[in-house]
């Protein structure tokens, strides 16, 4: 029987991390509460308004090359891809097809039969279509423009890939990197795929027939996908149950299996032109220099300091897993906070408040300044620890401010020495038993009083304090 | 008949053609597909207008996206001087109802509209003027320009309306621009080209040779030169003009707003029958030459070659302005045009073409006046004007 090679190149679209859409100012869908909420004359289409480049999209999209190690183009065109569909307000997207911004990179990826290495052919920059709603009820169709003009880049890959293996680990790894690098959110559904399969005898050279699968977003569609197709490739070729055509085709997720969409007798003729509204975007030195400047260290990089700080290689990992948390990390170092001891605060106090409300630490949002502020208070005694997670968990859910509250809560440690030690004095008083206890040898009976000590200070009394006035008081009931 | 297409203001002064935005009223660019268009904001050069004092007083009748010669395939029908076409806003000016008028140049209209009427009109360097709020048709050549009936009228507007637009991603960066009517044309050199004068009529050569004696009066250097690249000029702004007009009219499908047809059952009747109805005969033909110079198969053949032809023919003229401060050319190829068959309409209007077509391919300045037009170096409408200015009240 004869054995078959899978291969397999994806073109993958990812939406990029800016404040505003590609070619107008309307804020990002994600601001969008109702269908049309961020559109604006231009993102719907109307004539006269004209397309201006955002450059922070350009700046990711070089940033993304950098990442994928391409060779970032000097020169670099939009072009008008001109096809009709309800979701297309000016009937052409606006993408890059004779110049893109980078070309010929590549990316490592660790799969189970070890590294392999993944060409890149191209990136480059394009705008999002609209969506449309089917109301099945009048059946009608609306349109959402929402995500029109939406900045998103287009990262082609070599047919490199020879499993779905290879394809899940460079998804995970681009959206990792992406993230990491600020290039993308990589939210659900900021991610998608099309899906170029072919086969071809083992030890053969040529591409077999191509059929490409569009648009999908979940990884384990994609990888289902690849499987099915992979199948009915085989199929086609082993038993002739089908002639295998140059197709584009749909993955249907409930039926399990992919449709024909289009064939190439039928595919559209996209007439590319270059946009003569849009100049061409010239990047010279000083522009490259400055955005691989502005690059954050990549995680592997912050590991590697991290580590440096003797801080656990497990809390390493959780750190690096999410650019906020790096970013968090370094800014209370940066203000002179012990780095284990600010690991513990985020990775153990600050993951136990978002668990409670229900969150991930990606959610995680808080001031490097008032985490510092925090920090250093329980660190000099001014707070407890325990008075420390309170102001914490306010932070994060009502962003307080730290002293502030401190005071109006009366966090503020006593460390007033009378005071805690009437305190001392009236619980070893009425606490009889417990002290007979301790002085016939039970350590543990230490412990029952420190906690009545605490209590009666309602949680603020310096723990020291209380330990060493307690021995002490104790000493002279012997 | 009508001048306007949508009356403002009975005391306004400024008249804008239908193929340029204004606030609140609707503007259709002379076309059915855009009947019941209301736009939210107005185009840049409006705006600016209003925010000098300026009253518009309606939207001028155009043809339809303004791709015709005098307007003749408006949807609101042409406009007539007797048996013959004339401009709707140049016919006012001449008529002194308004003191001048915005129109959109992509196709020479409003310069042959200036010269059939008598007044004039300047097409500025491209990027001067923004063209925010222009109805798009061929973005790489289109360009607001003005009418009134004098060159001093020509930079009282020029000046409030050009200057750099945040807006526009192909303006140019300079904030204002100083013309002037007062450069000494005394010892200017000036080309006649001989390609272009031997096409005209002999009332056009007439007209050419009578202004020739103008400025030879007035001291200026007045040479026929030959410059071969004027057919090729004139096909390679054809072709951009249908690729970009076809690109851009594509948003024009009855979905978002304009004319959408009653006669469909489904998506795709809906885009053709609204587009079948809503748009003419030269329209049509733009689309089906425009998609076809884009096409896989003719893209490189066309399309591609187009942008070297114009490269090419940028460098031509630059070589020209390099000896000679302006070029003396007609502006149209009649003294006088009446309504034709609209089956003839595209090879009319193209061979019309070739006589505006440098200022659009290479984004020159072209001024008319006197019924003649002038083309200039990019930024040098100052010579231009002065020329008009120092051929005015010369018999
Ligand atoms: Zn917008």
């Amino acid at each position: 029987m004869t054995k078959y090679e899978i291969v397999i190149g994806l073109e993958t679209h990812v939406e990029l991390a800016t404040d505003s859409k590609i070619f107008c100012s309307c804020g990002g869908h994600s601001s969008a509460n109702e269908p049309n909420d961020c559109v604006c004359p231009a993102c719907c289409g109307m004539p006269g308004m004209l397309p201006v480049t955002n450059k922070k999209v350009v700046e990711l999209a070089m940033r993304a090359g950098l990442l994928l190690n391409c060779n970032i183009n000097r020169y670099a065109t939009f072009d008008k891809k001109s096809y009709y569909y309800p979701d297309l307000p000016c009937s052409y997207q606006i993408t890059q097809w004779f110049h893109p911004i980078c070309t010929n990179g590549s990316v490592e990826i660790k799969t189970k039969n070890g590294t392999r290495t993944i060409g890149i052919k191209q990136i480059h920059m394009e705008e999002d279509a609209g969506k449309l709603v089917h109301d099945d009820w009048t059946d009608t169709s609306l349109v959402d423009f929402n995500r029109t003009s939406v900045p998103l880049i287009e990262i082609v890959s070599k047919p490199d890939f020879r499993s779905s293996d290879d394809v899940l680990a460079y998804l995970e790894n681009l959206k990792a990197m992406l993230r990491f690098a600020g290039v993308s959110e990589c939210e659900e559904g900021a991610m998608r795929c099309d899906v170029n399969v072919s086969i071809r005898p083992e030890g053969s050279t040529e591409l077999g027939v191509r059929t490409e699968i569009k648009n999908m977003s979940s990884l384990a569609s994609i990888e289902r996908a690849i499987k099915y197709e992979t199948a009915r490739h085989i199929d086609a070729l082993e038993r002739q149950t089908e002639v295998l055509v140059q197709e584009t085709r749909r993955w249907d997720d409930i039926k399990n299996r992919t449709f024909s969409m289009r064939n190439k007798e039928t595919a559209a003729d996209y007439r590319y032109f270059p946009d003569p509204n849009l100049m061409p975007i010239v990047i010279d030195d000083e522009w490259l220099d400055s955005v691989k400047a502005s690059m954050p260290a990549s995680a592997a990089q912050k590991a590697e300091e991290y580590k440096g700080y003797g801080i656990a290689d497990k809390d390493v990992e959780m750190l690096t897993a999410e650019r906020n948390l790096c970013d968090l990390l370094d800014s209370v170092i940066a203000r002179g906070c012990n780095p284990k001891d600010s690991v513990a605060w985020i990775l153990t106090d600050c993951a136990g408040i978002l668990r409670k409300n229900g969150q991930i630490m990606r959610n995680l949002n808080i001031s490097g300044k008032k985490l510092a502020r925090i920090i250093t208070m329980v660190g000099k005694n001014e707070i407890t620890r325990a008075a420390g997670k309170k102001v914490l968990a306010a932070v994060i859910e009502k962003d307080v401010d730290v002293d502030e509250f401190c005071r109006e809560n009366s966090l503020n440690a006593q460390t007033d020495q009378s005071a805690i030690l009437a305190v001392v004095t009236r619980v070893l008083d009425s606490n009889a038993a417990a002290v007979q206890d301790y002085l016939g040898g039970k350590q543990k009976a230490f412990g029952a009083l420190v906690g009545g000590c605490m209590r009666e200070l309602k949680g603020n009394g310096d723990p020291a304090t209380i330990r060493s006035l307690l021995e002490q008081e104790l000493e002279k009931r012997r | 008949m009508k001048h306007y297409i949508t009356e403002i203001n009975p005391n306004g002064t400024i008249a804008v053609d239908d193929t340029i935005l204004v606030k609140e009223y609707e503007t259709t660019a002379g076309s059915k597909i855009l009947e019941g268009f209301v736009p939210l904001f107005s185009a840049e050069a409006v705006e600016r207008l209003i925010n000098a004092g300026y009253e518009i007083s309606g939207k001028t009748n155009v043809g339809e996206f303004g791709l015709d010669l005098l307007g003749e395939f408006s949807n609101s029908g042409a406009v007539c001087d007797g048996e013959y076409l004339v401009g709707a806003a140049a016919d006012l000016i001449a008529k002194g109802e308004i003191k001048g008028a915005l129109s959109v140049d992509l196709n020479g209209a409003p310069r042959r509209a200036a010269a059939i009427s008598g007044i004039d009109f300047i097409k500025p360097t491209y990027g001067t003027v923004s063209r925010y709020g222009v109805i798009p048709c061929a973005c790489s050549g289109e360009q607001i320009g003005v009418s009134a009936s004098n060159a001093d009228g020509l930079k009282e507007l020029l000046s409030v309306i050009a200057g750099h637009d945040d807006k526009d991603g192909t303006s140019l960066p300079a904030e204002k621009y100083e013309y002037s009517l007062d450069e000494n044309v005394s010892g200017m050199k000036i080309a006649v080209i001989r390609e272009l004068y031997d096409k005209a009529s002999d009332g056009v050569r007439a007209g050419i040779d009578s202004f020739k004696e103008k400025l030879t009066a007035v001291g200026a250097q007045v040479e026929e030169i030959t410059f071969s690249l004027v057919e090729a000029a004139q096909t390679a702004w054809q072709i951009a003009l249908a690729a970009e007009t076809c690109n851009n009219v594509s948003r024009y499908e009855g979905v978002k707003f304009g004319y959408r047809t009653p006669n469909y059952k489904n998506i795709d009747e809906l885009y053709v029958n609204s587009r079948t109805e809503g748009m003419n005969f030269l329209s049509k033909a733009a689309i089906l030459y425009g998609s076809d110079v884009l096409s896989k198969g003719r893209y490189n053949y066309c399309y591609d070659k187009t942008l070297k032809i114009r490269r090419v023919v940028h460098d031509a003229v630059k070589a020209v302005f390099s000896e000679y401060d302006a070029i003396l050319a007609p502006a149209c190829g009649e003294t006088a045009y009446v309504p034709y068959d609209i089956k003839d309409a595209f090879s009319r209007v193209f061979a019309e073409s070739i006589f505006t077509a440098v200022p659009n391919l290479t984004g020159i300045p072209a001024l008319v006046t006197n019924g003649v037009q002038l083309m200039a170096d990019v930024y040098r409408e100052s010579v231009l004007l002065s020329i008009a200015k120092s051929a005015e009240g010369r018999e």
